[in-house]
């Protein structure tokens, strides 16, 4: 299929409208998910009639929220609270310096595959000679190069203008933990460095939460998993959220549905 | 981007992720229901019966038949034609004659925190009469294709490239 003609003859502006057929819905779905410029170009095309829907609204209806809640059948939920902790300054002192530490680990694994990068050229010289070598010489020069252009895209992130770095402090449980959250707003992501936290013992995982104060409600962000395998501990995550704060509690692996606080890892309020 | 988060919570009967996804969403559905029922009151009735429903059959939603926003979309153009077709309504609206969402634009006199006056007047200017008419069909009072080019007068292929054009119009006044 040619993806530029698809964009362009329309279907895809009749799909978010809602006037296909339950066929064509699906094949457009279908081809959404394996085409990342489909979906661009679907999100776009929402967005501009989400826009003009808004403009022919009477006012934000914002104000009926608490009448609809009122009326829902629901399960009981419950509100945790949480206990402040004001030594924030000399946490977030501890956490400048480990997010310049982390920065220099970075320029480090950066030069270091350039290294390898140089190494592996040598290697594919010889390549006439040595086929075999040169083969699995290849596979990690992909696998090299693919190592630095994550680490690049973390470094792009961390100088995006719109990134802002939340340090999270240690709890009572584990004083001496750190994490610092860079969350890319325009992007819809946190990167969590959770190089400060310790292993967690086995059959449990690190829940990141985002948190709205007053009232005070954890939304799950996701778990950092396969936390004792990843080597940078960089963990990207998906956030939405209009976040207060970030919490990260340790849980039951498979996370849960709301945090445990007694087993509250590291917070931090998102500044500003 | 797609909320798939709150959504596979909201399916899970998640409060929280119930309110977001309001926050998200319920403007721009309000818009469309007020477009329908060219009545404040009536709209936001509907409005609340439609994010009832939603939280009620969220487990119906499946991505794979189509966005949660046209999703919503749908619900809500149904509850809101239902509205138009019951007798109170009609004896109420009867000495009215609004037909376009564009009647609410070139009539609005309070504008929201995301819409300013400016806004809203280029809208007005930028459109032409048939993608007035097009979006009107197909947007807002939920026309299939088929419908809308029975309803134009226009073959089905004009309709779904005509749309486009429209709609291209909208994401410009965007990136301005």
């Amino acid at each position: 299929m040619n993806i530029q003609e698809y964009i362009s003859s329309g279907i895809l502006e009749l799909y978010v409208c809602g006037a296909l057929t339950d066929q064509e819905n699906k094949e457009v779905s279908a081809t959404l998910r394996e085409h990342e410029e489909v979906r661009s170009e679907v999100e776009e095309i929402e967005t501009a009639l989400q826009n003009l829907a808004m403009a022919t609204a009477p006012y934000n209806p914002e104000s009926l929220l608490a009448n609809i809640k009122s009326k829902l059948s629901k399960k009981d939920t419950q509100v945790i609270p949480l206990q402040s902790n004001k030594k924030e300054r000399i946490l977030m002192y501890i956490s400048l310096a480990a997010s310049l530490a982390l920065l220099i680990g970075l320029f480090s694994l950066l030069s270091k595959n350039s290294q390898l990068r140089d190494e592996l050229n040598k290697r594919n010289a010889q390549q006439v000679v040595l086929s075999s070598e040169s083969e699995s010489a290849k596979s990690k020069l992909t696998q090299t190069q693919s190592d630095l252009s994550e680490t690049q895209n973390i470094l792009n992130v961390f100088r995006d203008r719109s990134t802002v770095k939340v340090p999270l402090a240690g709890q009572k449980i584990s004083p001496d933990s750190y994490v610092n959250v860079f969350w890319n707003k325009s992007g819809n992501k946190v990167y969590i460095d959770a190089q400060g936290l310790p292993e967690p013992p086995e059959g449990k995982v690190y829940q990141v939460w985002s948190l709205k104060m007053n009232p005070l409600a954890p939304t799950s962000i996701g778990l950092l998993n396969d936390f004792n395998e990843d080597k940078n501990k960089i963990f990207e995550l998906e956030n939405p959220n209009s976040s207060e704060a970030f919490g990260i509690t340790l849980e039951p692996a498979g996370g849960s549905e709301t945090p445990t606080m007694a087993q509250l890892y590291t917070l931090g309020a998102v500044s500003g | 981007m797609q909320p798939d988060d709150l959504i596979l919570r909201l399916k899970k009967k998640d409060e929280k992720a119930f309110e977001r996804l309001y926050e998200l969403y319920s403007e721009s559905i309000f818009g469309v229901i007020n477009s329908v029922v060219h009545d404040e009151g009536a709209a936001e009735e509907i409005l609340q019966d439609v994010f009832i429903k939603v939280w009620d059959n969220a487990e119906s939603y499946s991505d794979k038949k189509g966005r949660f926003f046209t999703w919503l979309l749908n619900i809500a153009r149904n509850a809101a034609i239902d509205k138009t077709r019951s007798k109170a309504y009609k004896n109420k609206k009867k000495n009215l004659n609004h037909e376009y969402f564009v009647d609410i634009l070139e009539h609005k006199s309070s504008f929201s925190s995301k819409m300013d006056a400016i806004g809203i007047q280029k809208y007005i200017d930028i459109l032409e009469p048939i993608c007035k008419k097009v979006i009107d069909l197909l947007f807002f009072k939920g026309f299939t294709q088929k419908e809308a080019s029975e309803e134009l007068n226009m073959p089905l292929g004009t309709i779904k490239t005509r749309n486009r054009i429209c709609i291209n119009k909208l994401r410009e006044i965007l990136a301005e």
